[in-house]
């Protein structure tokens, strides 16, 4: 049964709420027990940070940004790409899926230094990394849904003479849709995470500084809030690209899928 | 009570001998002949399980027979539209669940059939419209089927098959997962579309009574393996209105059915 909706403003001012006591508490610790900036500072210090390096920081996530951004593009159109072909041809989706799942499963860590020294050009080096690990969500579950069409609407699409085509653009294409748009909700947070660990194996060999080498960067010179605040404006990098994907995901589903259902207007 | 109605001149289905084996060796059908005749309203009427959908999804080509031949004598479609047009569209189905697109509204649904034809002009959209006030959902052309009743999708599934204009049209216990009262509306509202336009029906149907009201005969099959043990006409006066549920001949032609199916679960293995 569905669970009775909150109204609309709690749903934002509750979590807030909580943020703004949560960061109540912690400066108030943070005072009273005198914990050292270099521990953990306060989120005062953290925003006093942010205010003085919040342009150079933005200069970074934006470099940042780019790799991930174009990341999960290419986990959603070679994604899907591949779903595909592993929905035309079954012979293909056994031999490969495994490699998919191999992939998928070494840690991101480990190969990242490979292939930051195969890949030349920093750039792309970063991008295939943060693909690698984006790549898979979409290909898992779009692959399941070009595979979940009705059975009772299939039989009537062959009754009916469809071609394959046919079949593939009003039935399976359709189908996929929710499949592929949850598939590419949690790609947004991997691509953004592949981005990240890319940066942090890759160090300075990059021309350009991304926020994890940022991060790293304060870190060593013990600038923690600064840290913090790189910290910061990453989650919110975050955050703001599940609401644009969970966004698009509303658009365009909004009139038939249960999930992106606002209310029922009975 | 066995009269076996003659079908018409030129029966418009043409069973012989056909049977039907899943892999595992489960025998689905004993061999069946069946004529069925241009005009007819046949019911298949049986117990679950007794091979009612197997022998519609053979006559319907959707599923192959292991044994004997199946003739349909269908208009042809018009010639060069497509290549594999064919007959294609000469056929409605109705399946039990209403199995229409989600993402589709009701006028995107039953547009399906002509959009797999390669053709969606003005001429096709006036044409599904009309059908959809024929099923009494004029209004509603916008909706989504999520914003539909049960018996209004079944309604929807029913406006698709007819839209070509079928010759044939197959109909797989539609009706079965629907309240009484919906129920008893649909039945009434098919058997209008039907002395309308007179398309050759089969209809699948483990109900004794909607089968009686419906049809102009009805062939009562065992389980296990499914064959038909009985035929039975149905000559009751034409048009069918709500009035005839309460009227002796029917009553007396429900019992005959009744009396036919329990003879025919009774030999036929109806454990």
């Amino acid at each position: 049964m569905r669970r009775t909706r909150p109204r609309r403003w709690p749903r934002v001012a509750a979590p807030l709420l909580v943020g703004v006591v949560l960061l109540a508490l912690w400066e108030v610790v943070v005072r009273v027990e005198q914990v050292p900036v270099y521990i953990l500072p306060g989120p005062v210090a953290i925003g006093k940070s942010l205010w003085i390096d919040g342009p150079s920081l933005f200069g970074s996530l934006l470099v940042t940004l780019r790799i991930t951004l174009a990341a999960l593009a290419a986990a959603a159109v070679l994604g899907g790409a591949i779903a595909l072909l592993f929905s035309l041809s079954r012979l293909l989706e056994i031999s490969l899926f495994p490699y998919a799942v191999i992939l998928q499963v070494t840690p991101i860590v480990a190969i990242a230094p490979l292939i930051i020294i195969w890949v030349q050009q920093p750039f792309l080096a970063l991008l295939v990394c943060a693909w690698i690990v984006a790549f898979f969500p979409i290909v898992a579950n779009t692959t399941v849904g070009l595979n979940s069409a009705d059975r009772n609407l299939l039989a009537l699409f062959r009754l009916y003479g469809a071609s394959p085509a046919q079949t593939l653009r009003y039935l399976r294409l359709p189908t996929a849709l929710p499949y592929f748009l949850a598939g590419l909700r949690i790609s947004g947070g991997l691509a953004l995470i592949g981005a990240v660990v890319a940066e942090f194996v890759a160090g300075t060999g990059g021309t350009e500084t991304g926020l994890a080498f940022r991060i790293l960067e304060a870190g060593y010179r013990l600038a923690i809030p600064r840290l913090f605040a790189a910290l910061f404006l990453l989650s919110m990098t975050g955050i703001a690209i599940y609401l644009v994907i969970d966004f698009i995901s509303r658009l365009l589903l909004r009139h038939w899928h249960e999930s992106a259902i606002e209310e029922q207007e009975e | 009570m066995n009269r076996r109605p003659a079908a018409a001149a030129a029966p418009i289905v043409a069973l012989r001998g056909i049977a039907k084996r899943f892999r595992g060796g489960v025998t689905a059908l004993d061999p069946i002949d069946l004529e069925i005749g241009r005009g007819e309203f046949l019911s298949l009427l049986g117990p679950s399980g007794c091979g009612k959908t197997t022998l519609l999804r053979i006559i319907a080509g959707l599923s192959e027979p292991s044994g004997g031949e199946r003739h349909l004598a269908l208009t042809p479609d018009t010639p060069g539209a497509r290549r594999r047009a064919g007959t294609a569209g000469r056929i409605g189905f109705v399946f039990q669940d209403p199995t229409l697109m989600p993402w589709g509204t009701v006028i995107g649904n039953v547009l399906l059939p002509f959009r797999l034809k390669g053709r969606v002009g003005a001429a096709e959209r006036e044409r599904a419209a009309a059908e959809i006030r024929a099923v009494g959902l004029a209004g509603f052309e916008r909706a989504y089927p999520r914003q539909l009743s049960g018996g209004m999708r079944m309604r929807v599934s029913i406006a698709r098959a007819l839209v070509t204009d079928p010759d044939l049209l197959l109909l797989d216990e539609p009706f079965a997962a629907l309240d009484e009262i919906t129920r008893l509306g649909l039945n009434d509202d098919l058997m209008q579309l039907w002395e309308s336009r007179r398309p050759t029906v089969v209809f699948v149907t483990h109900s004794v009574f909607e089968s009686v009201f419906l049809s102009t005969r009805i062939a009562v099959m065992t389980a296990r393996p499914g064959r038909i043990a009985a035929e039975l006409a149905v000559d009751l006066p034409q048009p069918r209105q709500r009035a005839l549920r309460t009227a002796p001949a029917y009553a007396a032609l429900c019992a005959a059915a009744s009396g036919e199916l329990a003879a025919a679960m009774g030999e036929g293995g109806g454990r």
